[in-house]
């Protein structure tokens, strides 16, 4: 069955998977330092799902009310419950400031004041002096702050005359002997032509893996590709049982509502027409941390106080913001509550239900971008010639929770800083290490098996199995049993994967074959999360364990590393490397773990 | 007697039809241009019958129903499925739309479902875009100004300069207004196309943006601009509710504003 397939080789200093938010900033970058770049990407660079997001990016510009990025620095520490990596996290918020201006001095098109500064509105978690009121921290554009950010960064990228590979798949790292990575295979759909692209800098910014739950936020194409590469180049995922559910995705669609719906004064009630926030978070209310208003709804569901008539969901009020503040500054998600749940927003509340929004875990990385294989020896060693950055990577800013806002601001500012460290690191002018015969042979052998897959199990039902054990058994609540239950579950799902059929024996445009591979990736992604969270024996941020109530410090204050075993049914062996308990200046000290309460 | 001989490949044939499960009760026919790139064959109509009561409620649903229980080798785009990534635009019950945000039950009868029209067509529902992306970026669609930008803060801009970008920055680039206009069906070649001069006109909007007169130069040509003939299916068609031949006339009102 196999035949030889047609292979283009390509030189390029630096190769990006992915053209996202951070895929685009470090494209920019390293165009703009000389460096003969390749962007790859599955979906034209204004579908991917950058373009999704909502509410705003987090820069303490003070424009409305005072703040600093000290401020910003404590909330996303406190945020993270104290599993961020303080280095990286002060790294962010000092630059998120300068970040959030060159995205303005490229065109984006921000809301603005009065006095003609960039709008900018509350969002959960981010408060004024260290937790005493919500602050207006949020800089948006309307609430389509990612579309403006993502056309933005595009436009620049053309200016720039960025090189880009379109509708391209991602197959697999060309790692070197010695265990660098040195290029990767890729397909185009269109031509149905294989590429090696041989590089000195690999740099993945390939999202998140949302589509492992049966409901989530996330686009059709967030499929984990890169975790998926990077998995079967042997190397580990970090903290990958921290996944965010966001507190307002429109009940049974999924579609996001933006936390900015809060933000401009929207609250959330429960059958009996009670603002129940105010009992889990007395400060802040509505607006506190994700992970808690999604638990606070859960445990309103679980009390018997849901809305509707199974009392499964929760209402979101914003009415009475009246309509001219909806259609001015939420005009995106009055529309999408009118076509997806049939609610006219200015008129009556809307359902919703915690929904899978956002990967915290991902592939590890330092505050630079570059990727670690953190050894027993060393926690912090990398993987020479391959960097992450925006959802792909765990820097770690996020930590157990991220708070609303900071994806876009990781996204700018670690793309950025991918580009700067790939200028520093990268010698343009230094000749290829040369690509061998034989080098991107498993990839092809591994799109060739799956391209005349022949099993019995069409790629769409192993790929709903996979989504019902995540979502019944990694959710929002977790518990021994029904962890313990995921992980063999998982597992028999994960054995079936060798029975996959496949349709489709095209070359062009094959997307059967696409949602296979993409599938391979997913449940590596899936098996790293139900592990690692199966594991562990506490309760931080998103990871709410109910046998276990309490963050142990003494004990899990550490990240999880994850090597999930493609080979063999998805297995997954788990390590730990140590949190960064020291700031990157000597400008801010240590936060010091404490209760978090909002 | 001329006679006019269509290409070889142009002629739509009926091809195969799947039906609902016997004990279907809510049953609607889906009726899609197929076209498989490998085999050279003339394109055709596959007819799906779905159990509108198993499905969700927009045209994107029943494809990817489809795809997942009936046929895996349909093929199309899709990604955000809420409206704002435009890569699902098709055409519906003979109207360029996004199948995400098309509710089925809008539809009467029979569902047809073709590619964006007028377009190369790669496989099924996915058409080659190559063309209007080219032309965006030759319109140079990114902030031109030589003034210097305040060194630690943004430009200003009163809300009333930022309000004139609102119905232009919100589009998708999902081109349906474009491969609706039968203007650019003839002259795709030369005419930029309405989604394009959208954007264009998104520029010139722009209170910070210091090059107009140059923008304006580029597209005074009687191909570029001056193809649109106001037919405004663009407008009619738009998922997002953009309206993009009133920037197209504002852009013919600054030229002509420009001479007088």
């Amino acid at each position: 069955m196999t035949e030889s397939y047609k292979i283009i080789d390509h030189n390029y200093d630096v190769v990006v998977m992915g053209a996202g938010g951070a895929g685009l900033r470090a494209t920019l970058g390293t165009v703009e330092a000389g460096l003969k770049t390749a962007c790859i990407t599955k979906v034209f660079p204004t579908r991917s799902h950058t373009v999704a997001a909502q509410g705003g990016i987090g820069a303490s510009l003070g424009n409305m009310s005072e703040d600093h990025w000290q401020w910003h620095m404590y909330d996303t520490v406190k945020g993270s419950d104290w599993l961020g990596d303080q280095d990286a996290i002060e790294y962010m918020c000092r630059n998120a400031v300068p970040a959030v201006h060159e995205l303005e001095h490229y065109g984006m098109p921000f809301s603005r004041t009065e006095d003609g500064k960039i709008y900018q509105r509350p969002f959960g978690g981010h408060t004024r002096d260290h937790g005493k009121a919500p602050v207006e921290r949020a800089c948006a554009a309307a609430d389509r702050t990612g579309h403006a950010m993502l056309h933005t960064l595009y436009q620049q990228c053309l200016k720039h005359k960025a090189e880009f590979f379109v509708e391209y798949i991602a197959l697999d790292l060309i790692m070197d002997d010695d265990g660098s990575c040195k290029g990767l295979v890729a397909w185009d759909l269109d031509t149905g032509e294989l590429h090696r692209f041989n590089a000195k800098m690999v740099i993945l910014a390939s999202g998140g893996y949302g589509r492992a739950f049966f409901s989530c936020t996330s686009a059709h194409t967030c499929t984990g590709d890169g975790h998926g590469m990077v998995a079967r180049a042997g190397l580990g995922l970090q903290d990958m049982e921290f996944v965010q559910f966001h507190p307002t995705g429109i009940y049974g669609s999924g579609c996001l509502i933006t936390e900015g719906a809060r933000g401009e004064g929207g609250y959330l009630t429960n059958s009996e027409g009670e603002r129940f926030m105010e009992r889990y978070a007395p400060t802040v209310k509505d607006l506190a941390s994700r992970d808690v208003v999604s638990r606070g709804m859960a445990q309103e569901i679980r009390d018997g106080r849901g809305v509707g008539e199974h009392g499964e969901y929760i209402h979101l009020h914003l009415e009475h913001l009246g309509s001219e503040v909806l259609w001015e500054r939420l005009p995106g998600i009055t529309e999408t509550a009118k076509i997806f749940a049939g609610v006219d927003a200015t008129k009556e509340p809307i359902p919703v239900l915690p929904t899978v929004h956002y990967n915290m875990g991902g592939i590890p990385t330092n505050y630079k971008g570059e990727v670690l294989r953190p050894t027993a020896d060393d926690p912090n060693a990398i993987v020479p010639g391959l960097m992450a950055a925006g959802e792909a990577a765990c820097v770690s800013v996020h930590g157990a929770n991220r708070l609303g806002t900071n994806s876009l601001l990781d996204l700018v500012v670690f793309g950025r800083a991918c580009g700067l460290h790939a200028a520093e690191v990268v010698d343009s002018k230094a000749s290829f290490k040369e690509l061998k015969t034989n080098d991107g042979d498993e990839a092809i052998a591994r799109f060739d098996r799956l391209r005349w897959a022949k099993g019995s199990r069409p790629t769409a039902d192993i790929r709903l199995e996979m989504q019902r054990v995540m979502q019944g058994n990694c959710g929002v609540f977790r518990t021994s049993e029904i962890l313990k239950e995921g992980v063999g579950k998982l597992a028999e799902t994960a054995k079936t994967l060798p029975d996959v059929g496949v349709s489709d024996r095209s070359l062009i445009w094959n997307s059967d074959l696409v949602e296979t591979l993409e599938l391979e990736n997913l449940m590596t992604c899936a098996a790293a999360t139900m592990n690692s969270a199966e594991a562990r024996h506490e309760s931080r941020g998103a990871h709410a364990h109910e046998d276990y109530p309490k963050r142990d410090d003494e004990v899990w204050m550490k990240h999880t590393i994850a090597k999930v075993d493609t080979e063999k049914g998805y297995g997954v062996d788990l390590t730990y490397r140590p949190v960064n308990t020291f700031t990157l200046t000597d400008e801010v000290s240590y936060i010091e773990p404490k209760e978090r309460v909002y | 007697m001329v006679e006019f001989n269509l290409p070889a490949n142009s002629v739509v044939k009926e091809g195969k039809s799947f039906s609902a499960p016997a004990d279907a009760k809510n049953v609607r026919s889906f009726k899609i241009y197929r076209y498989d790139p490998d085999s050279g064959d003339n394109p055709r109509t596959d007819t799906y019958d779905i159990d509108l009561d198993k499905c969700g409620p927009m045209v994107l649903d029943a494809l990817i129903k489809i795809k997942n229980e009936i046929d895996a080798t349909l093929t199309f785009r899709r990604s955000c499925r809420e409206g704002i990534c435009g890569s699902c635009a098709m055409n519906i019950d003979g109207r360029n739309t996004l199948a995400c945000l098309k509710p089925i039950e809008d539809i009467k009868g029979e569902v047809k479902i073709y590619p964006l029209p007028h377009m190369p067509v790669v496989k099924d529902l996915v058409p080659d875009l190559s063309q209007p992306y080219a032309q965006l970026a030759s319109i140079e669609p990114w902030l031109k100004a030589d003034s210097p930008t305040p060194p630690d803060g943004e430009r200003l801009q009163s809300r009333e300069e930022r309000a004139k970008l609102d119905g232009l920055w919100e589009c998708i680039l999902c081109f349906s207004c474009s491969t609706a206009c039968p203007s650019y069906w003839w002259n795709s070649d030369r005419y930029l196309g309405p989604a394009v001069l959208l954007q264009a006109y998104r520029w010139l909007a722009d209170s910070r943006d210091e090059y107009t007169g140059e923008r304006l130069d580029a597209l005074e040509d009687p191909f570029r601009l001056y193809r649109c003939h106001t037919i405004m299916n663009c407008t009619n068609t738009c998922p997002k509710g953009l309206n993009p031949a009133l920037a197209i006339t504002e852009i013919k009102k600054m030229i002509a504003e420009r001479r007088a």
